[in-house]
């Protein structure tokens, strides 16, 4: 009987360790959610949102990170088409025409590994290269270097939602006679909504890392104005704007980290709202 | 260069031993945290949760993984610093410091090990629990319900599974978080204190890989050798980082295979 309560505390014991364990984790996300937010919305103002920054606005003048949240969204739009365009056809090619050979295993890990390295060897790397052809900071620099970071990404998750589409569906489009290629098309189709979602997950993870852009992008308090020259970011203004020691600019921080956060929870929740939306016309 | 402990560039002295301890220990301390929450949260979400609560739960984790990590940078400098500073600093420095230089409270900033160890640790949970869940979830079925008509409870089901089919798999997850850690910069970069000395406790400051080329890539183009330096100390990180993984996705081939 001793032994039947011993059971049962242990269950009730580790039970409970595990659920106090997932609500910790959930505890310390509200937290750093009302942390950026209620820090960020003291600084927050439409001036901020809507100007460059002025020439004493490191200081504590006036202005705002405009250049910053459009460099940010140039930057990770570019990336994402960019690497949109290599990561899809490599993803469909390797179902397609390749599916379990060597080639397809052989990538995979390939991307896997692609995927750990940290961004700052991207950063690193890109630049290294920048320097060997004589390439400054710049807009374009920052792009190609992103795109390589989310390329494994983009390519992994993209995989494994081409990899649940119906097997009935290649050898139904197959036996009608389509060529390998019209079947790409049918699985592009049919894996449209799939891409969008992995779209917006690596535009998610462009936007954010601010790693590899640190010396590939550069910084500078004008607008975006061209492919070749330098362009400000938003975690790279958070943390310049951080690392001076007046609280006018920190607080400064604090918003630019919170409309970061913003932009990021946005298109997280868009993500997993076409996943589920746009699934309805796919076959399954 | 690997063992040298002076880092003076201006000489020539190129010395990565203190950057090399700071990453081992700020990662150290972040797996010390991490992996018995994360374990126990994946094998909850894996076998203790309804299908509602695992749809509340999941977007959640995934929410946590796509905050960027200057976020994380800017939580552990308004929360973790002070918390540190005025809580957890004293409390541990008075008892545990006194017998244990390791928990010495030397350093009364705040910017340390533990503050960078803590945000790191925050970073990678979700990775662990990602892993882990999807490793019990591949368990078979059948071992589940063998073990709870013979009368076991839920816990001591779940025990044997992980020691049947999930160990490798938690320790995959492990490895993967490790390597996470390892490379993760700016969030760390912002809360360790950046210098460069081999740290001497948990509260001391560091100067792990990372920081230090993302702090000193622009502007060693004036000191020579400085530029090999830099891409060495990368060649180290990207090195470790792929071991890694490989060894991670060697754990999981040879599981599938087994299984």
């Amino acid at each position: 009987m001793n032994r039947q309560k011993m059971r049962k505390l242990e269950e009730t014991f580790f039970t409970w360790l595990m659920r106090f364990c997932l609500i910790g984790a959930g505890a310390i996300l509200t937290i750093i959610l009302w942390v950026i937010a209620s820090r960020g919305l003291q600084g927050l103002s439409w001036e901020i949102l809507t100007q460059p920054p002025e020439g004493s606005f490191y200081l504590g003048g006036g202005g705002g990170i405009l250049n910053a949240i459009m460099g940010s969204l140039y930057l990770a739009t570019g990336a994402t088409i960019l690497a949109s365009f290599i990561a899809a056809p490599v993803v469909l090619f390797m179902h397609v025409y390749a599916p379990h050979s060597k080639f397809a295993h052989g990538l995979r890990l390939a991307l896997d590994i692609m995927w750990g390295i940290p961004s700052i060897v991207y950063g690193a790397f890109g630049f290294a290269i920048m320097v060997a052809i004589g390439l400054r900071a710049s807009l374009l620099a920052g792009i190609l270097t992103l795109t390589l970071v989310i390329i494994p990404i983009l390519a992994r998750t993209y995989d494994e939602i081409v990899a649940m589409a119906p097997r009935d569906l290649r050898d139904v489009t197959l036996a009608l006679g389509s060529t390998r290629l019209e079947y790409l098309g049918v699985l592009l189709r049919q894996t449209l909504p799939g891409l969008l979602t992995a779209l917006l997950l690596a535009f998610g993870r462009a936007i954010g890392d601010a790693a590899a852009m640190l010396f590939t992008a550069g910084y500078t308090d004008n607008m975006p104005d061209g492919l070749l020259r330098p362009v400000a970011s938003l975690p790279v203004a958070v943390f310049f704007q951080l690392s001076t020691p007046f609280p006018a600019v920190q607080a400064r921080a604090y918003a630019s980290a919170l409309v970061l956060t913003t932009i990021i929870l946005v298109v997280s929740l868009l993500a997993q709202w076409t996943m589920r939306r746009l699934g309805r016309h796919v076959i399954r | 260069m690997l063992t040298g402990d002076v880092w003076h560039p201006q000489d020539g002295l190129f010395g990565f031993a203190p950057f090399i301890a700071g990453s081992v220990a700020v990662t150290a301390v972040a797996m010390a945290l991490t992996i018995i929450p994360g374990v126990l949260s994946g094998i909850y979400l894996a076998e203790y949760t309804t299908n509602r609560a695992r749809a509340i739960l999941k977007p959640m984790l995934d929410l946590l993984v796509g905050i960027p990590s200057v976020i994380f940078g800017v939580w552990g400098i308004l929360v973790i610093i002070p918390l540190i500073r005025e809580q957890i600093g004293p409390l541990i420095g008075a008892t545990l410091g006194q017998t244990f230089p390791l928990f010495a409270f030397t350093n009364p900033s705040g910017y340390s090990v533990l503050a960078a160890g803590m945000v790191l640790a925050v970073m990678v949970f979700p990775l662990i629990v990602a892993v882990v869940d999807e490793i019990m979830r591949s368990a078979p079925r059948e071992m589940r319900e063998a073990l709870l008509s013979l009368g076991a409870t839920k816990w001591e089901t779940t025990k044997c599974v992980v020691r049947r089919c999930g160990m490798t798999g938690v320790l995959a997850a492990i490895v993967l978080a490790f390597s996470r850690a390892f490379g993760e910069t700016l969030a760390v970069l912002m809360v360790v204190g950046n210098v460069p000395q081999v740290p001497q406790s948990i509260f001391a400051p560091a100067y792990p890989l990372p920081a230090l080329i993302a702090n000193n890539y622009g502007e060693m183009m004036s000191v020579p050798m400085y530029e090999s330096a830099m891409m060495g100390a990368a060649l180290l990180l990207l090195v470790v980082v792929m071991v890694f993984n490989i060894t991670a996705r060697a754990i999981v081939v040879r599981m599938n295979k087994g299984a």
